[in-house]
């Protein structure tokens, strides 16, 4: 395992011949990764099997990496991709905030978590079950801005919109997720 | 959501909008010097900034999920099969691409030289192009097989190009939109 040479000179190894040295590489980003994936597709399951499918298709295409850019930020738009081209096919609609699917499914994790709910969560699993409360564009763009250590112009880059857009992007995302905190978590927002 | 405006020399924007902006320190100086003020000043931007910033913090220190243990172990085990494929630019070779545009470029001159050699260059009261473009004739060219052939695959190819252009306009449009 290459657990102490940076992300480039994984990848001069790796395109070298020595694929075992890519474990770096997986070990490194695999929580980031999936925890992306889960974002966008809602489901363990499912990203887990898309998470895998980044990671490999990265390997594949591991020479076109030119290094103009981080090695995450070309990653991430692989997990972009994969994870919107995954959802397409699943048929689910994941632009629109109307959406009754996005709701129904939102509503459904909702009334699960209340039914487990014990008298007081703590405050980073509620953060993270209201991001995953959100729409999948919401979501994933505060995964990547926060979780990601991405960059603001390295977020755009990875969804391939512009800076300004990503901004506008990111603030709306930050409202919604407030007001789904302030929703469903009333008590615990009081308390912070 | 209620989002207030303060009428703010900079112009107008909501309390968060710009409050998000100052924490991510995207903000210009001016901007950064006036917001400061604000928050020393008007208790319900002080209020704000601090609910924004627990939220910014919480935010920063989520936790991150954990795939399954085989997570990693499933990936190794499938890339053993695979090779990696090569970088575009090894088997795209340029010197092909500039040599079939440098033939395009060499027909299309050639063509050029060919009606202009049917031309007459003497002076007069008409211009020459306007009299002698309409005796130039091509008929020879294109009445030959081969030569309509390869006009049409020409077309196709161009129509062919055209449609992956519109498209991935399209696509772009629809991500900003």
């Amino acid at each position: 395992m290459s657990t102490g040479l940076n992300d480039n000179e994984i990848i001069s190894k790796v395109l070298s011949g020595d694929y075992q040295a890519y474990a770096g590489l997986v070990n490194r980003y695999q929580n980031y990764v999936f925890t992306l994936t889960l974002r966008i597709v809602k489901n363990r399951e499912d990203a887990e099997e898309v998470a895998q499918d980044v990671f490999i298709k990265a390997y594949k295409y591991l020479a076109d990496f030119r290094g103009a850019s981080k090695f995450t930020t070309w990653l991430y738009t692989i997990v972009n991709n994969t994870s919107i081209s995954f959802l397409r096919k699943k048929k689910l609609d994941i632009h629109s905030l109307d959406n009754e699917k996005i709701f129904e499914m939102a509503d459904n994790q909702d009334s699960g978590m209340r039914a487990n709910m014990v008298e007081q969560k703590s405050k980073l699993a509620m953060v993270n079950e209201a991001i995953g409360l959100l729409n999948p564009d919401d979501a994933q763009i505060i995964t990547l801005f926060y979780k990601a250590e991405q960059s603001l112009e390295e977020t755009a880059q990875v969804l391939g919109i512009e800076v300004n857009a990503a901004k506008v992007r990111l603030h709306r995302a930050r409202t919604r997720l407030k007001e789904k905190m302030e929703t469903y978590y009333a008590e615990e927002v009081r308390n912070l | 959501m209620k989002e207030n405006h303060v009428n703010s020399p900079l112009g107008a924007g909501g309390i968060e909008e710009r409050l998000w902006n100052f924490i991510d320190g995207t903000v210009s100086a001016k901007e950064k010097s006036v917001i400061e003020h604000l928050l020393q000043s008007n208790a319900e931007w002080k209020e704000k900034y601090n609910e924004l910033l627990q939220i910014n913090e919480l935010l920063q220190s989520s936790d991150l999920e954990a795939p399954s243990l085989r997570f990693s172990k499933n990936i190794m085990e499938e890339i053993s099969k695979l090779h990696i494929a090569p970088a575009t630019k090894s088997y795209i070779n340029k010197k092909i691409i500039w040599g079939i545009g440098f033939f395009f470029i060499a027909m299309l001159v050639g063509f050029l030289i060919y009606g202009f050699a049917q031309m007459s260059l003497t002076g007069g009261e008409e211009t020459i192009l306007s009299k002698d473009i309409i005796k130039v004739d091509f008929s020879k060219f294109f009445s030959n097989t081969w030569v309509n052939a390869f006009m049409m695959i020409n077309i196709v190819i161009g129509l062919v190009l055209l449609d992956n252009y519109l498209s991935n306009k399209r696509k772009e449009f629809r991500k900003q939109v």
